[in-house]
């Protein structure tokens, strides 16, 4: 994440609109986490920094010596286990880096949080098995409980210092809880009027959008949106767009008493240097849940930002290759070897 | 079909697979006639890369004929006789347009993991980790080829297999290694690794008017070859001679002109070295050993070039940047933007300017092409190029 997206997370935003206020340079040091209570964990945004150093180094670990890792907490070398610390390396990585870059990583603090129980989901089935070595196995159960504990302290922290910001603020915070805001852009190597008239058409929506079963126009500004929610479930939701400026940005929101009341916008701007178009995306909802929900979805690979930068890369294989497009692997949701698949491919197969 | 596929670290086997499908309308499904066992292949083979999957079928050197289009390829029908590149480009994308074709934007479906880590992902390669795709490899029987319309090169038929074959990989990797040293008369060349791809590159630089070519392995038969097949004007065996004395004296202490590293993250070198950048790999401090890269470096003359086409997967320890920085060497690294150089290199071979196939040293079949990877990782039996036909 750069500094630049940094800037426009929405607790910065509220930050400098705060600062901008005739009494903007209040002097109560609130806002950065920096609140009067006592004890260790009384400033949550340092423990999370530190949380965030303890990801990056740990999941580094799990990346470059999953066999070492494997050996430490007793369970067995093999495949699976090291492709699986592999993969907890990375969003290790993930979550240590998206604590730092924010300045109040609340979401990636609860995402610490989900982290932890499926450590201690994989550590569970480790202990069960007849390979493992048990009482290394329960010490680092134990690691990941004390770590646990700690991450759901700063996460409780966290969110109340921010809620109080929110209370303070000047109305810029979503109507209902805090929601969740996604940023991401990509660029597409074709003209704004050729992205902007296929993403218009919203229609065409599902095809890259992994999550949408469908958006059905409803006439001129409205439209109807059927969603693929955790868990099997599915959530629909009419939308109406606010503003549509051809060529250039599209917004809408949800309308009446959405499951997931959202709003969202896309800007198209040419890329200097005749590269096509700049795709910029900004997402806003409120998951059913709460924050706590999104941050534990996000590790089952839900999270909405890496969600969205997927289907802004199959926006860019639509427009500029004509479809999505599927390795052996990546036609199956979860993990498959790289190798053709029985079964013919069916439309509900594909990511 | 059968496949060579990987079970896990140094675990190979040829198993009954699903035949491949057309999954998207570009891709071409291709029998295959030959394929290689490449020398990256065999860091998948030691565990080394990682996001591989039990099941996964290996090989990115394949070439073979058309049997299946999709409706979208136009310049391929049934029966064409193709070269198939490695890596995997749209054609469509700003890279590719820009002649970047392995940072290909469109081609790697699974570009999420590899963002993560090294911030964009490179194109997408067959049977190289689902990293980089998720892509079955091509040593199989068939195997399917996506973009179809912009990879396969097609051959005519009256160059042998063997002949063209590695226009797949080998050939243009040794060869984008030259060229990316920039060679003016009078240059001389050292390349590290006397591997097929370093085989290459000595070769390449000899075809790009270098005046000298230094050859640097362990390996007295690999040194052979480099002098009697590829063109090396020298050759330094680092296990007998210090390399960077005998670069030295062979440059009238100037050092070489430029430098290519074909050896990558296994690198071997003296004992010491050698077990420390392994003790350091196997305590999680650097994932590769860049022995090679940093005697390259060292041993440039100022100004120079250093070209990497040894494949690095992750971090380095003691990396000398500050001979980088202050002798003003540039480095040129890069995957093979295969699709640049194909039809250019096969007309070489057409013109008789070249024959790739004087590195092949071990002909099998599909089925043996487990045995075929023990014999290349121990270096048995002189082993530098394993071929294998279906």
């Amino acid at each position: 994440m750069t500094t630049a997206t940094h800037e426009f997370t929405g607790s910065g935003r509220r930050h400098a609109d705060r600062l901008n206020e005739p009494n903007g340079g209040r002097s109560d040091g609130r806002g950065n986490g920096q609140r009067s209570s006592k004890g260790p964990l009384a400033d949550p945004v340092r423990v999370a920094r530190g949380l965030g150093w303890f990801s990056i180094g740990l999941g580094l670990a799990e990346i470059a010596a999953p066999r070492r890792i494997a050996r430490m907490i007793g369970i067995d070398d093999d495949d699976t286990n090291r492709n699986t610390l592999f993969a907890y390396g990375v969003r290790e990585i993930a979550s240590g880096v998206g604590i730092l870059a924010q300045k109040h990583p609340v979401t990636p603090v609860w995402a610490r949080v989900g982290g932890d129980m499926m450590d201690l989901a994989f550590l569970t089935r480790a202990y069960g098995s007849s390979s493992s070595q048990k009482n290394r196995v329960a010490a680092a159960a134990i690691a990941v409980l004390g770590v646990t504990v700690l991450d759901v302290l700063t996460g409780k922290n966290l969110s109340r210092a921010r809620q109080s910001e929110h209370e303070e603020g000047n109305g810029v915070a979503p109507k209902q809880g805090h929601g969740v805001e996604v940023r991401r852009q990509i660029t597409i190597n074709r003209p704004a009027e050729e992205v902007y008239r296929f993403w218009r058409d919203f229609e065409n929506l599902p095809q890259f959008m992994e999550h949408l079963e469908s958006v059905q126009s409803l006439g001129d500004r409205r439209s109807h949106w059927k969603a693929r929610a955790p868990a099997g479930t599915t959530v629909e939701w009419d939308a109406e767009i606010i503003e549509d400026r051809p060529n250039e940005l599209i917004s809408w929101r949800s309308v009446d008493d959405a499951d997931v009341p959202n709003t969202g916008s896309v800007r198209f701007v040419p890329a200097p240097g005749d590269r096509g178009t700049e795709v910029h995306v900004e997402l806003r909802y409120d998951p059913p849940g709460g924050t706590i929900a999104a941050a534990i979805a996000k590790l089952f690979g839900e999270e909405p930002g890496q969600q969205v930068r997927g289907d802004l890369r199959r926006l860019k294989q639509v427009m500029e290759t004509g479809e999505v497009v599927h390795s052996d692997a990546s036609i199956h949701r979860g993990m498959h070897p790289a190798q053709p698949s029985a079964e013919p491919m069916t439309e509900g197969a594909q990511r | 079909m059968k496949a060579n596929c990987w079970m896990g670290k140094r675990k190979l086997e040829v198993r009954d697979v699903p035949d491949p499908k057309i999954l998207n309308s570009r891709d071409a499904i291709i029998r295959v006639t030959s394929t290689a066992i490449c020398g990256s292949d065999l860091h998948i083979y030691n565990g080394f890369i990682p996001t591989m999957e039990k099941g996964d079928i290996l090989g990115h050197e394949f070439m073979g004929e058309v049997v299946e289009t999709g409706s979208a390829v136009k310049n391929l029908k049934t029966g064409d006789r193709v070269v198939v590149p490695f890596t995997i480009s749209c054609g469509a994308c700003s890279m590719c347009q820009r002649d970047l074709w392995s940072l290909c934007e469109n081609s790697n479906p699974n570009a999420a993991i590899a963002e993560t880590l090294m911030g964009h992902s490179p194109a997408g390669l067959f049977g190289y980790s689902h990293m980089l795709g998720g892509f079955a490899g091509g040593q199989a029987e068939f195997a399917r080829v996506p973009f179809a319309d912009v990879g396969p090169l097609k051959v005519p038929a009256g160059i042998p297999d063997e002949q063209v074959l590695f226009l797949s990989d080998i050939f243009p990797t040794g060869y984008m290694g030259a060229e990316m040293c920039n060679i003016r008369q009078g240059d001389v060349i050292a390349v590290w690794g006397c591997g097929p791809v370093g085989q290459f590159a000595i070769a390449s630089a000899k075809l790009l008017g270098a005046e000298r070519v230094i050859a640097i392995d362990r390996f007295p038969y690999r040194l052979q070859m480099a002098a009697d097949k590829a063109g090396a004007t020298e050759t330094i065996n680092y296990e007998e001679e210090s390399v960077l004395e005998r670069l030295l004296e062979l440059t009238g202490g100037r050092g070489p002109d430029a430098c290519i590293d074909a050896v990558g993250l296994e690198a071997h070198g003296p004992a010491a070295i050698y077990a420390y950048d392994r003790a350091k790999q196997a305590l999680m401090l650097e994932t590769d050993r860049p022995i090679a890269l940093r005697e390259a470096i060292i041993a440039c003359r100022p100004g120079g070039t250093v070209s990497v086409i040894g494949v690095y997967g992750g971090l380095v320890d003691k990396f000398p940047l500050g001979a980088l920085m202050n002798k003003s060497l540039t480095i040129r690294t890069g995957q093979t933007h295969m699709h640049r150089y194909m039809r250019p290199l096969l007309e070489r071979i057409e013109r008789g300017e070249i024959d790739p196939s004087f590195v092949i040293t071990h002909r099998m079949k599909l089925e043996d092409a487990p045995k075929g990877f023990e014999t290349f990782v121990h270096k048995r039996e002189n082993c530098e190029k394993v071929v294998l036909s279906a």
